[in-house]
């Protein structure tokens, strides 16, 4: 990038010339900004609280969604689409969930935990074991064990569901470029889509309840089902594939004892993944009132309620890890299996024989409730940190979000899409500018403007701290190696979190404010920011580097001519994923007091009234998301959310 | 009387037109395109370009043109050429693992070209193997269950493959290695298992795209070597790829060259060394040690006047090296015999500058074909 940078520090500052030896320069960089924001700067004072589009809750778009909502519901047992499909699916998927969820509830608690720790056995001896049976056990212990069977049994639906579409059309897309081709965008589409956008026609089509919580979860549990399968078949070495054709083996054949096998682990990852998307929708879900865990925390958010949410949370982070375990250990390579088959037995046939003796229900007295404890800790926490997390949020607030939040509110509209205009054009291009401004001017139309430039408020501040936060450690972490070895696992445990887990302290620390919302999302977006940061830097070649410290740079002047400049992509594509991470994260933080379109969108589905506000609010996100992306697309292509996840795992 | 003689055992025989056994395999102006509207420029006048021209004027690639060449059951035929010359396509058209673009095949007889799905199967699981450069082993299948894949494909049941596998094991000297998977075994290994692969279904015909290139010198030989001991073992008829001449010379008793997908001399090896067809084929011949492969009939001369006949008798196919001692012991030039009958004389001095790989001498009939 900047072969000049690195031999710039040794060259010694340069003399005022009193002659320019070049005339004609060009004007220095920094004018056209300057000029710009002057501009800007003068048409707000002139024109602020003109145009400006207040929010109404009975706004036309609003009322329209809430006629076709209408509409759909009259017309649900008459219209052939519904009559012939959409009811059908409907029953169907919701029958499923009755049969797996009746299932589970049938076997009693010891028979479920010893048959997860036998089937842990099974795949991958005592440790899984282990680890499985303990998972299960937590939630008996931490007094959530009726609702953790329901979100298993959710979670256990959609991943089936999803694997019977998804591995097959994975395997299709990866023994077929055409195929790969014409679903990629697809996939996309679902990937980069905020899960808050298609909870409301999730709804209109299947109504509240299992059946659409389970479609929801699919869409968002679907896309690396395809896209990991596809991959691994696609990896499968083409000599081996060749080697089989040349026996004479048909494509079945070749299917079956060559790209599936040779494919198997990657699958296995696959089928992770699936459950790992699967079981961070658990929340979401639980807003069309999927039953189980989620509607715990989703209480504990509303009344700012730690001790009502926190084992619901420690459930879903057990069950994920469990489940995490079993699956992977089933991809270990020539376990020896049968020798495992008797201690398995054994385990299992424990557990049910403990089950007539045990009572049916998992004991109140074998509860560990954390509820009240936590609570009290929560509340000693805020009464005795008060000032310093007061300050914090008083500081962030006045300072940084009140004052944003005024500016976008209180300039014209005009304005407001003039400077997403001419930003997107200068660092990505005209095509993005104008998709951006698209983007915006939609979102003016569906008649959430205020809301969304309150959303835009948070997430722009969440985002330049994600971006600082990420910066610093990243930098810290590619100086210091010793400090990085510290720092990785923390960021990979982090990274398999579901999202909803960083609001438990956002909460605990901050109660309901906006600030928690902000807080929460840098949490959550800190440590993939802080990974491609680090990677960026430590990507500088050591000759480059080396090139600059001999030429007598200080460190100072190493990473900013140097290492910065030329891991610009890496930064570039880490502030873009800190701001998608960071807006999902912030529409959560309705729940928590952030207001914005997130609380639209919950309150769409708890009050009927406001069905269409909610309605629009998720299509709002999207678009919101849309326009951020196309303003930073400049960081040219971004890996997709699986890979990301990928290589932590 | 006697030049003319000796003129007539330097010619070299058509390939083509050589007496011979059954055909194993005939390959006839076999045309492979790669690229968009093959067809297209296959009968259009662009497929004269040179190869570089024709990918910028078409996309297209003519990775194997005109290329036809018959192989004798039973005879071991090398194809050579520099990397990207078509050799794997070429090898990969025989059993259609690559579809021709135009040409017939028979193999055995049997046309390759228009035989249905389930007839090539058929081909592809009796009577055609072949061993990959990189050895194509299944990692999840134990080396027992890789050689007897081609049989399962079959529908053997597991007893009977099983022991027919074990059998070629041990044939490729593999035997203890049985219940190991692929990759705790060395590269040499691996190819064992490949070929043992290969050989478990008993074809007539076993394809070896470039079999040895990845393995290091040392086990490369015992490789070859294992090769000539089992063709001379099993008698099968063998297509093998290489892009290592002396490989080519090793092994092949007939060699194609081939250059930009077309073969540009096809003979035996001493016929490739005494009389390189062009310069790409002199290139590759020139650091051959030609006493090693030349034989007597390729520097023998009409005696001169005052030469005494009465040296030691030779045949016209003895190799130059072989034929240093007799020469040394005696004073007076070999006297060359074919069938009988005197083809020339080789003293000391001709011995010598064949073994000095001088160019004048030892290129006699350099012709060169159009
Ligand atoms: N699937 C394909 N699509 C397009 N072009 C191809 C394809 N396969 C081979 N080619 C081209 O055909 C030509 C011959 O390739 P081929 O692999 O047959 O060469 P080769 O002689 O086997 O070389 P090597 O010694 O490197 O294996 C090359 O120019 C190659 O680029
Ligand atoms: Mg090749």
């Amino acid at each position: 990038m900047t072969a000049q940078a690195t031999v710039s520090p040794a060259v010694p500052p340069a003399p005022p010339p009193a002659v320019r030896r070049r005339p004609r320069e060009r004007l220095p960089r920094f004018v056209l900004p300057v000029v710009g924001v002057a501009v800007a700067a003068g048409l707000y004072l002139v024109f602020r609280g003109t145009a400006t589009l207040p929010h109404d809750d009975g706004a036309a778009p609003f009322l329209f969604l809430n006629d076709v909502r209408d509409w759909v519901d009259d017309n649900r047992n008459e219209n052939p689409l519904f009559l012939y499909l959409i009811n059908y699916l409907r029953l169907g998927i919701g029958g499923l969930f009755d049969a797996v969820s009746a299932g589970l509830h049938a076997l009693p608690w010891p028979a479920l935990i010893a048959l997860t720790a036998a089937a842990g056995w099974l795949a991958g001896g005592r440790r899984v074991a282990l680890v499985a049976g303990l998972g299960f056990a937590s939630f008996g212990v931490l007094g959530v064990f009726a609702a953790s069977v329901d979100t298993l049994a959710l979670t256990l639906t959609a991943v089936l569901l999803s694997l019977l579409v998804g591995l097959p059309l994975g395997v299709w897309a990866g023994r077929s470029r055409r195929v790969r081709r014409l679903i990629t965008p697809a996939l996309d589409v679902m990937q980069i889509m905020p899960t808050f956008a298609y909870l409301g026609p999730m709804v209109l089509f299947f109504q509240i309840g299992p059946a659409s919580a389970t479609v929801a979860t699919m869409i968002y549990s679907i896309p690396p089902a395809i896209r990991i399968t596809a991959l691994a078949v696609e990896q499968v070495s083409p000599t081996a594939i060749e080697a089989s054709v040349s026996l004479g083996a048909t494509r079945w054949q070749t299917l079956r004892k060559v790209h599936l096998p040779m494919a198997r682990r990657t699958i296995t990852l696959a089928v992770n993944q699936t459950i790992m998307m699967a079981l961070s929708m658990v929340v979401i879900a639980a807003l069309i009132a999927a039953p189980g865990l989620g509607s715990d925390i989703i209480r504990g958010l509303s009344r700012a309620n730690v001790g009502v949410m926190l084992p619901a949370g420690l459930a879903i982070v057990f069950m994920g890890i469990a489940l995490d375990r079993l699956v992977m250990a089933t991809a270990a390579p020539r376990s020896p299996r049968r020798s495992r088959y008797g201690a398995a037995g054994v385990l299992a046939a424990a557990g049910i024989g403990l089950s007539f003796v045990l009572p049916a229900e998992y004991p109140e007295s074998w509860e560990w409730r954390i509820g009240p404890p936590v609570d009290d800790a929560v509340r000693w926490m805020q009464s005795a940190w008060y000032d310093v997390t007061e300050a914090i949020k008083n500081i962030a607030t006045e300072g940084l979000l009140n004052p944003l939040q005024n500016l976008l509110t209180s300039s014209p509209w005009w304005l407001v899409a003039l400077a997403v205009l001419v930003l997107a054009w200068r660092v990505s291009g005209a095509v993005p500018a104008f998709t951006a401004l698209g983007c915006l001017l939609a979102v003016a139309l569906l008649g959430l403007w205020e809301h969304s430039m309150e959303t835009l408020t948070t997430v722009l501040v969440a985002v330049v701290l994600t971006l600082l936060a990420g910066l610093a450690l990243g930098v810290a972490a590619a100086r210091h190696p010793r400090y990085a070895a510290l720092q990785r696992p923390l960021l990979d445990a982090a990274q398999t979190m579901p999202a909803f887990i960083y609001l438990l302290p956002a909460l605990a620390l901050f109660g309901t404010t906006r600030f928690t919302a902000v807080f929460a999302s840098v949490v959550y977006a800190v440590p993939p920011v802080v990974r491609l940061v680090e990677d960026g830097i430590k990507g500088v070649p050591q000759t480059v580097v080396e090139a600059a410290l001999s030429s007598g740079s200080t460190t100072r002047q190493l990473l900013w001519k140097v290492q910065f400049p030329m891991a610009r992509r890496a930064i570039l594509l880490a502030a873009n994923q800190g701001i998608v991470m960071t807006l999902a994260m912030v529409v959560v933080g309705g729940l928590v007091g952030a207001g914005g379109l997130g609380f639209d969108v919950v309150s769409g589905f708890s009050q009927s009234s406001d069905f269409g506000m909610g309605f629009a609010a998720g299509a709002a996100t999207v678009l919101l998301g849309i326009m951020l992306d196309r303003i930073t697309q400049g960081a040219e292509r971004r890996p997709s959310p699986q890979q990301q996840k990928m290589r932590i795992a | 009387m006697l030049e003319e003689t000796v003129e007539a055992a330097r010619q070299v025989p058509d390939p083509a037109a050589r007496p011979s056994g059954s055909t194993a395999i005939d390959v006839r102006g076999l045309w492979k395109i790669f690229g968009p509207r093959a067809d297209r420029v296959l009968n259009g006048p662009d497929i004269h370009l040179d190869p570089n021209a024709l990918l910028e004027k078409t996309g297209c690639t003519a990775a194997v043109r005109d290329v036809t060449f018959e192989v004798r059951a039973g005879e071991m035929f090398v194809v050579m050429g520099l990397s990207g010359s078509g050799k794997s396509t070429l090898v990969r058209c025989l059993t259609r693992l690559i579809e021709p673009t135009a040409g017939k095949i028979h193999i055995a007889g049997e046309d390759v070209c228009s035989a249905s799905p389930a007839a090539l199967r058929e081909l592809r699981r009796h009577r055609v193997s072949m061993v990959f450069q990189h050895f194509g082993l299944l990692p999840h299948r134990r080396v027992v269950d890789n050689v007897a894949y081609g049989l399962e494909i079959q529908r053997v049941p597991k007893a009977e493959r099983h022991r027919r596998a074990e059998e070629i094991l041990s044939l490729v000297g593999l035997a203890g290695h049985a219940q190991s998977y692929p990759d705790q075994l060395s590269g040499g290994m691996q190819q064992r298992v490949g070929l043992a692969r290969a050989l478990a279904v008993d074809p007539q015909v076993m394809l070896f795209d470039e079999p040895f290139s990845a393995l290091d010198p040392l086990i490369r030989r015992d490789m070859q070597a294992e090769v000539v001991r089992l063709h001379r073992d099993v008698g099968k008829t063998m297509v093998f790829i290489t892009h290592d001449l002396s490989e080519a010379l090793k092994l092949g008793q007939r060699i194609a060259i081939m250059r930009d997908g077309a073969v540009v001399q096809l003979g035996t090896p001493e016929e490739l060394v005494a009389a390189p067809a062009d310069d790409y084929v002199a290139d590759f011949v020139r650091d051959v040690a030609k006493s090693e492969v030349l034989s007597l009939r390729w520097i023998c001369r009409t005696p001169a006047e005052n030469e005494h006949l009465d040296g030691p008798v030779m045949n016209a196919e003895t190799i130059i090296k072989d034929a240093v001692p007799a020469v040394l012991g005696s004073a007076r030039p070999i006297r060359v015999v074919e069938g009988g009958s005197l083809v020339g004389v080789v003293d000391r001095l001709d011995i010598l500058a064949a073994m000095a790989a001088r160019p004048e001498r030892p290129r006699p009939g350099s012709r060169s074909r159009s």
